[in-house]
């Protein structure tokens, strides 16, 4: 099944100028985001952000400090709500919508600054990301009767199978917060994707990693794409990770797209050594 | 697998919030001998039903403080709404219904909902704000509250509403009101528990450890915290409404800020989200007052050491260390660990 994935991935144009990987070509994309822009007072933090994200493809965000990243993903969550564009989930605006509601849309995330319900248990955090899907009305929590046990014990199960894809079950009664960091971080994926997104967004998913964990993050990634099928948009530093794994590239330089394309093409590409490098100076 | 049931059902049966239950019961049925067999002193007669009220008060706040995390210093407040609107509803219907045992469930489901509604209202604007900006706001609506109950005629303005006038007669004995209080405890505790242990609990927790991530798990917080403060004013309304019935006259003044510090005092003391922790230190810092009555002078001396020693201890890593050591669940452990140890001796 992953070989199918394997690397030097075809991009294919998509109307209106973007690329998607080849493999997902004729379905509608899961992302779609025309012309974003914020401005905080007097100061564009992202401006004419447009990307394309295909329904099972892994995209990558990148760009020095400061160029406006974790911004896009709190746009595209509607932590803050955008001055100018649109973003479509699945063909959906989430114009006007609160956070909670996007998350329904499909959008699940991870934050940069690991943010866990540190006092729940392990399987109960993994339980909220559950909160959702779970037919278990108030009448029934307050009895605890009226199929009570029966969604909770769907609900643990459901938990434990999210738990076991990233090796955590035995873990499942500690607090979250005692928790190691990269198992920590693993936590917050398990979350998000226990809320049945359509693509999930990892803010900095390998920073303070060391590159063992790295590795095993990699191709964690990769495993969500093939298990789940959905589309996976990262944010990172790290450029082996990023050339690896990312299908399409976009990189971000004080709040405008300066370059997208595949990573070969990033790697070459003149701008981006610009903005992470500086310019050459004439000898 | 029926041996499995069995271990399932036993496990219930010991498991941290039944044992809370147990206690609870226990309490109440050394009371009850006590007092139906003419054992009780005036004293404690007296105290019983403002201790019952008290820790339905600390444990609905403790849904707030503990679970939601949000400060709330109006619990007074929404007390004293279902006071009067509970004690108002069963005086007037006295005549219609004179049998205790349906008007004073009808009364208190009345108080605690008009007291939900006055929840409702003061919570959507104030529940927009957060830590000390929404302690702040629900003081203030605290005193709003008692100002206006204050100045209604209805409610027999400042003298207060006086419940054993002839034709309007709601005064009732702690004998008569026990039964009710043990009730409506049992009700707010198991309430309580479960709901913590609910997707609704996981949820409320979830905006308490952090809120940003909360919402983008797909917990609609605005909603939630409403339901809290909502509920949280019911159970108030209701524990007035009996409260209300244990008094000749009910003064609206008394249900001012010191109140709301006092319930919240009780919450803090017996620990955050704790439900065991709310009812022990209800008892314990209602009836110490009580207990030391003898000593006129040094009473509320005495009271704030008390008070300092324990939040001193409680944040005391050794302390806690310390307690943990014998705490209810360890010596459970303590009791396994023998148990196996015997098996392989034996062996």
């Amino acid at each position: 099944m992953s070989n199918n994935y394997e690397h030097k991935p075809k991009l294919v144009p998509y109307p209106s100028n973007a690329f998607v990987p080849e493999r997902d070509l004729g379905k509608r994309p899961v992302l779609e985001v025309n012309h974003l822009g914020i401005d905080f007072g007097g100061l564009t933090a992202v401006d004419d952000f447009s990307i394309i994200v295909g329904r099972t493809e892994i995209a990558g965000l990148i760009g020095p400090n400061g160029a406006g990243k974790t911004t896009v993903f709190n746009l595209l969550t509607n932590v803050y709500h955008p001055t100018r564009g649109s973003i479509l989930v699945d063909g959906m605006s989430t114009a006007g919508k609160s956070t909670h509601q996007v998350n329904h849309m499909g959008i699940a995330r991870t934050f940069q600054n690991i943010r866990l319900f540190s006092n729940l248990s392990v399987l109960d955090n993994v339980k909220v990301g559950l909160h959702n899907s779970m037919k278990e009305n108030f009448f029934a929590a307050v009895t605890h009767g009226f199929g009570y046990g029966k969604a909770e014990k769907k609900a643990d199960k459901e938990a434990l199978e999210f738990l076991d894809f990233f090796h955590m079950a035995d873990m499942a009664d500690a607090p979250a917060g005692s928790l190691p960091y990269g198992a920590q971080r693993r936590l917050e994926i398990a979350r998000a994707l226990a809320t049945s997104p359509k693509i999930i967004l990892l803010d900095e998913p390998a920073a303070g990693m060391n590159p063992s964990e790295t590795a095993e993050l990699m191709e964690n990634i990769r495993r969500i794409r093939d298990n789940f099928g959905i589309a996976v948009m990262l944010i990172e530093h790290d450029m082996k990770l990023v050339m690896n794994i990312c299908e399409g590239i976009c990189v971000l330089d004080h709040g405008k797209v300066i370059a997208k394309g595949t990573p070969d093409e990033i790697k070459s590409n003149p701008k981006v050594v610009e903005a992470y490098l500086g310019k050459a100076k004439e000898a | 697998m029926a041996k499995k049931n069995f271990n399932n059902a036993l496990k219930k049966a010991f498991s941290k919030d039944a044992l809370t239950i147990y206690l609870v019961v226990a309490i109440y049925a050394v009371i009850s001998i006590m007092l139906y067999g003419d054992l009780a002193s005036r004293q404690l007669t007296n105290m019983l039903i403002s201790v019952s009220c008290y820790i339905v008060l600390a444990v609905s706040l403790n849904l707030v403080v503990g679970l939601l995390g949000e400060l709330s210093l109006g619990h007074a407040g929404f007390m004293s709404v279902g006071l009067f609107s509970g004690c108002l509803f069963s005086m007037w219907t006295v005549d219609l219904i004179p049998m205790l045992y349906i008007r004073l469930p009808l009364a208190m489901i009345f108080g605690g909902l008009f007291a939900a509604i006055v929840g409702f209202v003061v919570g959507l604007p104030a529940l927009r704000l957060k830590g000390d900006y929404l302690a702040i706001v629900t003081l203030a609506c605290g005193e709003i509250i008692k100002n206006i109950i204050t100045n209604l005629e209805i409610t027999g303005g400042a003298l207060g509403l006086t419940t054993t006038n002839s034709g309007s007669y709601i005064y009732s004995k702690p004998k008569v009101l026990l039964p009710y209080a043990i009730v409506l405890v049992l009700i707010t505790v198991v309430v309580m528990m479960n709901i913590k242990k609910s997707r609704h609990g996981r949820a409320i927790m979830a905006i308490r450890d952090n809120r940003i991530a909360a919402e983008a798990t797909g917990v609609n917080v605005t909603y939630y915290k409403l339901i809290v403060f909502v509920l949280a004013a019911f159970f108030a309304g209701a524990a007035g409404v009996l409260y209300g019935h244990s008094f000749a006259n009910i003064k609206p003044a008394v249900f001012n800020y010191n109140m709301s510090i006092e319930i919240l005092v009780i919450v803090v003391l017996g620990g955050m989200g704790s439900i065991n922790g709310s009812i022990i230190a209800a008892i314990a810092l209602k009836a110490l007052p009580e207990m030391l009555r003898g000593l006129d002078k040094y009473r509320m001396l005495i009271y704030s050491i008390v008070l300092i020693v324990v939040m001193l201890l409680n944040s005391n890593q050794k302390f806690i260390e310390f307690k943990s050591k014998f705490s209810f669940k360890s010596l459970l452990k303590m009791k396994k660990k023998s148990k196996k140890e015997e098996i392989s001796n034996e062996q």
